[in-house]
């Protein structure tokens, strides 16, 4: 009980931090804006679509600008802390350090999570001309906060490596860029490579099915897997950086 | 009570701390005092469980900093040389959530806050942005969510380093007010700094504990006495100079006009205050002023700090403190 108390208190402070400071209003704002753009472009104004293939697209357009929202939420998380020094109260503070990565992810996912739940409305458009299943709605969202919580999970990893918080953009994005595109190198190699390669994407193979409105459960299996391995590996770096 | 026992700290190939061997017992005000990178924080960031020893053993109340590290961080309240303090947050939102974090109940927290403000002074800043505070107010939120969880050791990191004279004074009286109810460890690079603040002086040089007494018994040994200054009015140069050579075991040395006075300064063996008062005002003259020399503190931390003998023997055969 304790230890989830713990998880929380560094969770609300940390989500008190996204509302007070304008990078979390900003980042919001920026996904929004450009998910917008994107389902106008691809999902409203092109040529005639089913409605279904309308709301595959519009998944498909969302994943980018939230792969690009998560590494700008969660550089300031760890680095920002070491930065102005107060990553100091939390270690001379009796909570240990999984504590302390499991409340900032929390607080950053509860961010990613409202901004992708405010994109609502762009699935809603669909009705008004068209129909699609509530289901494909649902798992495709599933889909997003699945890929969000990876792409978190990776940069409150760099988080952790880096001081500067720019320096933890950049680590990320030398993450997640090939983690990504995985898939295209997949395209080019023989099997049982390609297999491979196509499984370990944090994209294409596995957000497909999300796309689709299927619920496969070796992708969610792989997003958590994702999550947990960065989480843990954010925890050990921490970790590690006592021993220095 | 803290056991430090053969400590050692390396970053990298360079080693920071060490051999480091300390007792602190309960109630204590001990001063830490060093050269930059003489290994004060290091030591003290140890203590505090914000870095882990490569070597050696440090308890506190029993509980060793890398086996039992959340019963430690209970029992230790720390202060780093630079407060660990969100901008953003207001005075209370940020001490109720130190409180919280140092395990203080939901309920107690806003009760512990009041507490700690009224004794740290900040009271009326409770509803302040932390941002916008002083830097004197900032080392108060500082030191006051470091005694939030009503710790048993309190460790301040330099507290007193670029504070203005009155915040110093008003540091000073906190701290010692922390001393009834807390066992203080504080570091300062600076003897004067501290030297009022604390029962006991460790001094630290390359990582080592060279000097283990109360200030007075530092400089005496150190200095082999105390250096005294006088500001006497109403005698010229050669009268106050035939008067102090009245005096046994005074060794004289410079005099020279200030003000409307004559300034004398001298050397003893013992604490010798008393007697030249006394001598003084029999001779009709005005002691304008008397005490311990402006240059001695530094002269001690001076000849300390490059490493000059201070482990002489102690009168009573004991080592004089170097380890």
């Amino acid at each position: 009980m304790a230890a989830l108390g713990n998880v929380a208190l560094i969770a609300g402070r940390e989500l008190k931090a996204y509302r007070r400071s304008p990078l979390g209003a900003i980042v919001v704002s920026g996904m929004l804006l450009m998910s917008g753009i994107l389902f106008y472009i691809f999902g409203l104004s092109a040529d005639r679509l089913l409605s279904a293939e309308v709301l595959r697209q519009f998944f498909y357009n969302a994943s980018g600008p939230l792969m690009i929202a998560c590494p700008l939420l969660s550089m300031r998380l760890v680095a920002e802390e070491r930065q102005t020094g107060t990553l100091t109260l939390l270690n001379t503070s009796p909570v240990t350090d999984a504590q302390i990565v499991l409340g900032k992810f929390l607080s950053a996912l509860c961010v990613i999570t409202l901004a992708t739940l405010l994109t609502a409305y762009m699935p809603a458009l669909i009705f008004v001309n068209g129909k699609v299943s509530v289901g494909h709605i649902l798992v495709g969202y599933l889909g997003l906060l699945l890929l969000g919580s990876a792409a978190m999970s990776i940069g409150l990893f760099a988080s952790t490596l880096a001081r500067s918080q720019v320096v933890a953009v950049v680590i990320t994005a030398l993450i997640l860029g090939p983690l990504v595109t995985l898939w295209l190198l997949a395209k080019v190699t023989d099997p049982p490579l390609n297999t491979f390669l196509g499984a370990l994407s944090l994209h294409h193979e596995n957000f497909k099915p999300f796309m689709d409105g299927v619920l496969r459960l070796d992708a969610v299996a792989y997003y958590l897997a994702v999550t947990v391995f960065f989480l843990l590996a954010a925890t050990k770096v921490l970790e590690a950086r006592r021993w220095r | 009570m803290i056991q430090i026992r053969g400590l050692y700290k390396y970053y990298g190939p360079s080693r920071a701390i060490g051999p480091l061997d300390v007792e602190v017992q309960a109630g204590q005000v001990v001063g830490l005092l060093g050269e930059n990178g003489a290994g004060k924080t290091t030591t003290l960031r140890i203590l505090a469980c914000d870095l882990l020893p490569s070597a050696g053993q440090v308890a506190v109340d029993g509980f060793d900093v890398v086996d039992h590290p959340d019963e430690v961080r209970a029992r230790v309240g720390y202060l780093p040389d630079k407060p660990p303090l969100y901008p953003e947050m207001t005075v209370r939102e940020f001490l109720v959530f130190a409180a919280r974090l140092k395990r203080v109940s939901k309920q107690d927290a806003p009760r512990r806050v009041a507490e700690v403000a009224e004794q740290t002074g900040i009271g009326a800043r409770l509803d302040q942005v932390i941002g916008t505070l002083s830097h004197g107010f900032q080392q108060r939120v500082g030191i006051a969510q470091a005694i939030v969880h009503r710790p048993k050791f309190v460790v301040l990191d330099e507290p007193i380093s670029g504070l203005d004279p009155r915040q110093i004074v008003e540091m000073r009286h906190l701290i010692r007010g922390l001393a009834g109810d807390h066992t203080v460890l504080i570091s300062s690079h600076i003897l004067s700094e501290i030297s009022q603040t604390c029962d006991r002086l460790l001094v630290i040089r390359d990582g080592v504990i060279v000097a283990d007494d109360s200030e007075a018994a530092i400089v005496n040994r150190t200095l082999g006495g105390m250096r005294l200054s006088l500001l006497v009015g109403g005698l010229d140069i050669s009268a106050l100079r035939a008067l102090l050579e009245e005096l046994d075991g005074l060794e004289l040395g410079e005099l020279g006009k200030e003000g409307a006075g004559v300034r004398a300064q001298v050397r003893t063996a013992s604490d010798q205050r008393a007697r030249i008062a006394r001598k003084v005002v029999e001779a009709g003259a005005e002691l304008l002023e008397l005490g311990r020399s402006e240059h001695e503190l530094e002269s001690v931390f001076m000849r300390l700090a490059e490493g000059s003998a201070y482990a002489e023997k102690r009168p009573d055969g004991r080592d004089g403190g170097a380890r």
